[in-house]
């Protein structure tokens, strides 16, 4: 709890954070910094200063050991060591994007440019739409493309190039063309300070449109197998990355390469009473509050991981509703017309005789993603607790 | 953060080895491009004693006068030709003097790609296919452009480019197919008509939105650099498609990137009913080109041979030294945008027999042709009735033919079947089984 305090207060290795030191002191603030303490308040933080602790606590899934050696990674580490991976074994894999030549925002392409070349890992002008066409038009001609977009929610300018030409590129060609080889990284989810523009979870918006994967991982763990998964995978690929994680979660990872199979949802804890759904950094506090409602309410749950959005593991959500009569889906981004409607409507097609409550969707407000107000917005472990009370009472 | 001397080591000593490695430029243009794309890097150490800027911005010298630059769109970008209007050559240097063969092969195709649109537009207007676009007026540019290129270059597209794909060899056959949405069409009946693509032609298959193809184009040629195969990409959009972002993306990430790519803006005059003063007010789109530090030219896109010498050009320094040229070819639109619009609601007729009549590719040609003895009355009554006969004979193949199986509605979406669409299909089967009497099965293939 306290590590993930320290991350939060410092902040990630963010866009935010290099901004914030500017101003007219040059680059070492030391004339900010006197001012600062002179100040009679200064010593003390008011309760207003004070800056929350994370909403959750990463939980590390054990040592895999069919992989092969591992190492101590944390996210971000784990993505470059998957994107390492790529470039070593594939001679045509190439990445790009913005910054990312000198590392990355997030630090997760550091070294490779210096290990595999500036034809291979280069930067673009800043141009969303520029970075996916780019993107699409080198996996068109036979390149494993790695395009990596800044923030998700960034993206936008991009979703035409997405949505009207990546993922209909196979169909509307007759299978002549593809880009099967082009996969889309991007930050993703809230980071305790990221207000409207460092916190979206945009999965909703592509999940409407097939011939694209969507795909979120909880840890490090997870997202090298994934991410190696999407690169592999035939299919254009959109790759979200949980960006509180990228030093807060920290697992033994293997140093090879190894995938994890996409649209298989994972059950993480199984359970009798209550289904869990979540994908990402939401997994953690469905965890919690799992062990919470065993505790206070000897409440069995059955925590599923997503993982895929798109397409979803319909299997293996419907089955678990079939046994426990109760389903929970939680979800940082707006509530409507979120991706937790998809599942809740599916499944009550399919499970309908099962239900023993109302499915429960517990996802951040229909607003944009606010600063200050982030506590409040965000689905936290009280209120999907307070959810798991009300559908065991229904 | 990498230290800056790092990067400069990157840009200074290991841009210049790798071009020395890859062997393929001349040495002028090697120290050209190395200084070009280091331009950050290549200034000497921060020294505010000199009078000379320091900004890594921009390379320039100081001025001390205001004075704003005035855009010069009364005498533009000139126009490059090699024929006038009746078809005579004007600098003999500039002509390409291909032989008479590959001439007549030139007027062939563009008068067979005219006959075809003549027969589709036809064939639109009597209920038997849903859309179509013809090509009338450009025919020059796609045949000259896709003449200079080679077989294997890529080649992406908006939507009248039918030119280019005849020239390499798609069958008229295909063409009507695409067009009838029949069992037959490479597409799978998925698309629109006019939206063609060939795997083996090289041809990325059309889709509707524009300029979606330009940055794509960039990326293709950058990974076609790559491979390092004597390969160059062409991407062919309109001057309206040249007014979207994605234009705009596709120039400079080529530019920034070095991709050898040809960008081939056919600048017919309209976009649908928009007139380019309504599309632009600068020097149209070559005008462009060197804000983006991009080699650029404008042609007389009626002249063939204008446009073949500018793409054969631009073909070879694009590969030899990995940078983009744009080519602006002027022309005109001859005909309506598509069978869903009447040009004349917002254009003379006046205006477009000038064209038609007056400065047409096609007629032009003929003109240089015929003056060699090349081509005569007989020769060209006979040409006629033979593509007429051609052109029919596909067209009531197509006709005929059943529509692709509706199986193929729910393929290729991924390049597996996922199981939530085989469950859709499934249920698509029972339904229209239960309901056969109003679905047209008869006309789909099983």
């Amino acid at each position: 709890m306290a590590a993930a305090a320290r991350f939060f207060t410092r902040g990630a290795h963010s866009k935010l954070s290099l901004v914030a030191v500017g101003g007219g002191g040059g680059a070492h603030c030391s004339f900010g910094a006197a001012l600062l303490n002179a100040s009679p308040t200064c010593n003390s933080r008011t309760k207003t200063q004070r800056r929350h602790a994370a909403h959750f606590t990463f939980q590390p899934d054990p040592v895999p050991t069919q992989y092969g050696p591992t190492q101590k990674m944390n996210l971000f580490q784990s993505i470059t060591s998957a994107l390492d991976n790529t470039l070593a074994a594939d001679p045509t894999a190439v990445i790009f994007g913005e910054d990312v030549a000198f590392g990355g925002v997030f630090r997760c392409t550091v070294g490779l440019r210096d290990k595999y070349g500036k034809d291979r890992v280069f930067n673009t002008p800043l141009c969303e739409q520029g970075i996916v066409g780019f993107g699409i038009g080198a996996a068109v001609a036979g390149a494993t493309a790695i395009a990596e977009i800044q923030f998700a929610d960034y993206i936008y300018p991009a979703f035409d190039q997405i949505v009207n030409e990546a993922a209909k590129y196979r169909y509307r060609s007759g299978n002549l063309f593809d880009c099967g080889n082009l996969t889309i990284r991007a930050p993703w989810g809230c980071v305790g300070h990221g207000s409207l523009y460092h916190s979206q979870s945009p999965e909703a918006f592509f999940a409407h449109c097939p011939g694209i994967k969507v795909v979120i991982p909880r840890s490090p763990v997870q997202a090298k197998g994934l991410l190696l998964s999407c690169i592999a995978d035939q299919n254009p690929c959109i790759f979200f990355e949980p960006k509180i994680l990228y030093r807060a979660a920290v697992e033994q990872v293997p140093m090879e390469s190894y995938t994890i199979p996409l649209s298989q949802a994972e059950v993480l804890e199984e359970g009798s009473d209550v289904t869990l759904v979540a994908w990402g950094t939401q997994i953690h506090v469905l965890r919690e509050v799992a062990n919470m409602a065993q505790e206070k309410l000897g409440v069995s749950c059955e925590v599923i991981d997503l993982q895929t959005i798109l397409p979803w593991d319909v299997d293996t959500v419907c089955k678990s509703v079939v046994k426990t009569g109760r389903l929970l889906i939680s979800h940082e981004a707006p509530i409507t017309g979120g991706f937790a409607s998809e599942i809740s409507s599916t499944v009550q097609e399919e499970c309908f005789l099962n239900l023993e409550a109302p499915i429960s969707r517990v996802c951040g407000y229909d607003t944009p993603f606010p600063h200050i107000f982030e506590p409040f917005y965000i689905p936290d472990k009280w209120k999907c607790f307070e959810a798991i009370k009300k559908m065991i009472n229904f | 953060m990498a230290a800056v001397s790092g990067i400069n080591k990157m840009y200074g000593v290991c841009l210049h080895a790798v071009r020395v490695t890859a062997g393929l430029r001349a040495a002028r243009l090697l120290q050209h491009r190395a200084f070009r794309v280091g331009a950050v890097h290549q200034q000497q150490p921060f020294d505010s004693s000199l009078e000379k800027p320091q900004f890594p911005g921009a390379s320039a010298e100081f001025i001390d006068n205001l004075e704003f630059i005035q855009p010069n769109v009364i005498s533009g970008i000139p126009i490059y030709r090699v024929m006038d209007r009746q078809g005579n050559i004007i600098n003999p240097s500039q002509d390409p003097q291909l032989s008479k063969e590959t001439v007549l092969n030139f007027y062939q195709k563009m008068t067979l790609l005219n006959t075809m649109d003549r027969i589709l537009y036809e064939s639109q207007r009597q209920g038997r296919i849903s859309f179509y676009m013809t090509n009338y007026g450009e025919e020059g540019t796609h045949i000259g452009s896709a003449a200079a290129l080679d077989p294997n270059d890529i080649v992406f597209g908006q939507y009248r480019e039918a030119g280019v794909l005849m020239y390499r060899g798609f069958p008229l056959d295909m063409f009507m197919a695409q067009c009838y949405a029949n069992a037959d069409d490479l597409g799978k009946g998925r698309q629109m008509p006019v939206h063609y693509g060939s795997k083996d032609l090289n041809f990325v298959t059309i889709s509707s939105p524009l300029a979606t193809q330009i940055p794509q184009a960039a990326g293709a040629a950058y990974a076609v650099k790559r491979e390092n195969m004597n390969r160059a990409v062409i991407c062919y959009f309109g001057e309206g498609a040249a007014s979207e972002g994605d234009a705009h993306a596709g120039f400079n990430f080529s530019a920034t990137l070095e991709c050898p790519l040809i960008f081939f803006c056919r600048n017919n005059g309209y976009a649908i009913s928009t007139p380019t003063n309504e599309q632009y007010r600068g020097d149209g789109i070559a005008a462009r080109g060197p804000g983006y530090g991009m080699m650029s030219i404008r042609v007389d896109g009626n002249d063939v041979f204008a446009v073949y010498n500018a793409t054969k050009e631009a073909r070879r320094r694009a590969v030899a030294e990995n940078q983009p040229f744009l080519i602006e070819a002027m022309t005109y639109r001859i005909g309506h945008h598509s069978t869903s619009d009447d040009s004349s609601a917002y254009r003379s007729v006046d205006e477009v027999n000038y064209w038609d009549k007056q400065d047409h590719p096609i007629s032009r040609l003929r003109h240089y042709m015929t003056a060699r003895s090349w081509w005569s009355e007989d020769d060209e009554r006979s040409w006629r009735k033979q593509s007429r006969k051609m052109v029919m004979e596909a067209f009531e193949k197509a006709e005929k033919r059943l529509k692709p199986s509706p199986e193929l509605l729910f393929t290729d979406v991924y390049q597996e079947m996922t199981p939530n669409l085989d469950k859709q299909r499934q249920s698509m089967w029972r339904h229209v089984q239960q309901y056969k009497e109003h679905y047209p099965l008869d006309l789909y293939d099983k």
